[in-house]
């Protein structure tokens, strides 16, 4: 399968997925996204790496906070920044993806982050792009959500330092999730001890365990020993698709819980990509406890998606990993 | 249009399986049929001899599901279009699926498409009428006409029946008229939105995945309502291991079943979808390394007879989206003959067998005369050097449709010419 997310050299050129990229490439965004991340303290927030590159967001599937911390990363790196709505745009109008994709690139848009509601969107963009486009993966229907992956990981650094020896438990829809896949491929690429996937046999994919983790359907003894606990949002159609009864039973069952959360490691920290649903996956009294970063995993969202749009546009000069 | 010509086939590999025939042999044709077997009939005055030594000379193909396209789906492909890419693949009978617009639910749609055929010549085509109105699954179609009309077999195509009720119902019907019913049969509640096997790629490339039950279940289905409804059931383009194996079953207790399978499913297989290649996004979806095995073993003990193209010719745009957005199907026509001679390469099948799932089989499916070569039958003809290493190139096809996964594969065996009804409709250029 080629490559379509280095160049040459194997920098990258695309982010598209975790899948396809190497543990040093993670490192380098994560790396670079520190030296990011102490910016927001500082008087002037602004630097001028992107100065004259044009960045689009191309967003088919409403979003807010990704679509939010995506322009503000750019902004804050100097670029250019259009948003494309695709309600208001020539798609709803029959326009094919690759003829909207032409127009945008008419416009000589440097880089193009994509959120696209079926899986494989931003691969078939990247295939289709001419040579000095890039695109970035904002969501791709349940395939990959990279940024946001390596904003957990960023998070997960920051507190814990070394993944060798983390044992990171997945709570939730694992089925619909392009984040949990895009987690999972990440936390196993840096070495981690153990990924565990928990929930009930409706919200866990077919033959999960080829990704690489174990499989819990009881959350208490799921959490045993664990470091980091990542709840996934649970959205309301799963109780319409006959995946499960209710969402009350579904908190009874695999809700987050002060009690519960007593099972992991003293130290464990409590994530969540947000938007939460407090009292269906998560308990107000965790998700504003000690112990939950979810607001930082928000703030870190700008710092990681400014290391990836500066390293895809060569604002490192080296174009290195 | 003129008489076909006195023809003389010289010096060939004559493998006719229908009549257990694998033997070097000379063939003559005349006024389109075959007018002798080995010695020329007395007075024979050959307008042309092709030299066939070292070539293999057998009945023309018969493709049993294509879709022609035409009316209605014109901007895929036509009927001459399709019948030209037929004519380069060796087969002359084509067996059309009744998903056009409108669909084949009525003789006078059939007629349209019979005429069109007959004007092109590049091809026999017959068609499978609806078996419901519209291809809806709600009220059947008017059989009785499509038979009167000539339609061989009547089936819904990919327009699953949910509702067993119409299922039984129209599988009645059918057996009033002694049609064969073709089933694609996947369950349609079990397939969801699904585009790929529910299996370790789809689970990592994040794609809606079609269980191999949604094959199975509405298998065991359509195999129970056969039992009761005495109809002579042919299942089309089976997908796994373990549908083949409830086949396998219901012939060893002489349920009047029969099996095809397309020649992609023996070849590609789930982790051929990674990357999001919609070339290789087809109906039902590639399945395991296992199926395809199991599959290979049911075409080769016989279990499956027939060996299909499942063509589907498509414009570029259609296979231009995200993977799920994609048109699922192949354009099979010109690889029908070239993948099933490496199935005889790869030592599945001998090459009678192989030529047999492509002529003979279908044949005794689908009741046809077609298919078989003594004196007195049609002369549909395909003859090819098996010797012939070439590579299979997507944009030399004849075929409207170019979705193909099989660019740049090589092949050995190559068509030299095709003969229909005594004509020939395709000549390799040397």
């Amino acid at each position: 399968m080629e490559n379509l997310q280095l160049d040459d050299r194997g920098g990258l050129r695309h982010l598209l997925a975790i899948e396809g990229l190497e543990r040093a490439h993670l490192e380098k965004i994560l790396d670079v996204a520190e030296s990011f991340a102490v910016l927001p303290g500082r008087q002037v927030k602004k630097v001028p790496l992107l100065r004259g590159r044009i960045v689009t967001n191309l967003f088919f599937e409403s979003s807010t906070r990704t679509r939010t911390t995506f322009e503000l990363a750019a902004k804050l790196l100097s670029a250019d920044v259009i948003n494309f709505n695709v309600n208001v745009s020539a798609t709803a109008k029959g326009e094919t993806l690759l003829d909207t994709l032409r127009n945008l690139e008419a416009m000589h848009s440097d880089l193009f982050v994509v959120r696209h509601q079926h899986s494989g969107a931003a691969h078939f963009i990247a295939h289709h792009a001419s040579p000095g486009v890039s695109v970035v993966n904002a969501g791709d229907g349940r395939h990959a959500h990279p940024t946001q992956a390596l904003l957990d990981m960023f998070t997960i650094r920051r507190h814990k330092g070394d993944f060798t020896p983390l044992r990171v438990a997945i709570v939730g829809d694992i089925q619909h999730s392009r984040v949990a896949r895009s987690q999972i491929m990440a936390l196993n690429l840096l070495g981690v001890t153990e990924v565990r996937i928990i929930g009930p046999s409706t919200l866990l994919p077919a033959e999960a365990r080829t990704l690489g983790v174990h499989l819990y359907h009881d959350l208490e003894s799921g959490l045993e020993e664990v470091d980091v606990i990542i709840m996934l949002r649970l959205q309301r159609e799963r109780m319409e698709g006959a995946l499960l009864p209710s969402a009350h039973e579904y908190f009874q069952l695999y809700g987050l819980t002060e009690a519960r959360l007593k099972r992991a490691k003293p130290d464990a920290i409590v994530m969540h990509p947000g938007p939460i649903n407090r009292g269906v996956e998560i308990a107000s009294e965790v998700a504003d406890g000690p112990r939950s970063v979810i607001l930082q995993q928000v703030s870190h969202g700008i710092a990681v998606r400014m290391a990836v749009m500066s390293l895809i546009l060569g604002a490192h000069g080296d174009g290195d990993r | 249009m003129k008489r076909a010509p006195n023809l003389h086939i010289r010096g060939g590999r004559l493998i006719d399986p229908a009549n257990g025939i694998d033997e070097t042999a000379d063939l003559w044709l005349s006024g389109g049929r075959v007018a002798a077997v080995g010695d020329a009939p007395s007075g024979f005055a050959a307008e042309e001899t092709i030299d066939a030594e070292g070539k293999v000379v057998c009945p023309g193909l018969i493709d049993l599901g294509a879709y022609l396209r035409e009316p209605g789906f014109e901007h895929k492909g036509t009927i001459d279009s399709e019948g030209r890419a037929a004519a380069r693949g060796g087969i002359t009978t084509l067996v059309c699926m009744p998903q056009t617009e409108p669909v084949i639910d009525t003789p006078a749609v059939w007629e349209l498409i019979r005429r069109r055929a007959k004007a092109c010549g590049h091809a026999r085509v017959l068609a499978m009428g609806a078996l419901t109105q519209g291809l809806a699954g709600e009220q059947l179609a008017e059989m009785g006409a499509l038979k009167a009309a000539g339609c061989v077999a009547v089936t819904n195509g990919r327009n699953r029946l949910a509702n067993t009720l119409v299922a039984r119902r129209a599988m009645e019907y059918a057996s009033t008229f002694e049609l064969p019913v073709v089933l694609c049969s996947e369950d349609p509640h079990l397939k969801a939105g699904g585009v790929a096997h529910e299996g370790a790629v789809a689970t990592r490339l994040g794609l809606p995945g079609i269980p191999s039950a949604a094959e199975t279940v509405a298998v065991a289905r359509d195999l129970a309502l056969t039992e009761h409804t005495g109809c002579r059931s042919h299942f089309h383009t089976l997908s796994t291991g373990r549908a083949a194996s409830m086949i396998a079953r219901a012939r060893r207790d002489r349920q009047p079943v029969s099996a095809d399978v397309a020649i992609h499913q023996l070849f590609l297989m789930e982790t051929d979808v990674d990357g999001f290649r919609a070339e290789c996004r087809v109906d039902p979806p590639l399945r395991t390394h296992a199926d395809r095995e199991q599959l290979r073993q049911a075409v080769a003990d016989g279990t499956i007879e027939v060996i299909c193209s499942d063509h589907q010719p498509h414009e570029a745009d259609a296979k231009s989206e995200p993977f799920p957005a994609t048109a699922p199907g192949i354009s099979g026509l010109e690889t029908l003959l070239p993948l099933t001679l490496k199935l005889v390469e790869e030592g599945v099948l001998e090459l009678p067998q192989a030529i047999a799932r492509l002529t003979a089989g279908p044949a005794r499916v689908l009741g046809l005369e077609a298919g078989r070569l003594e004196r007195g039958a049609s002369a549909d003809l395909c003859i090819f050097d098996p010797e012939t290493v070439w590579i299979f190139r997507a944009e030399e096809m004849a075929s409207a449709g170019r979705n193909t996964p099989f660019d740049g594969w090589e092949f050995r065996g190559r068509v030299t010419h095709t003969l229909f009804e005594g004509r020939i409709t395709h000549r390799l250029e040397p």
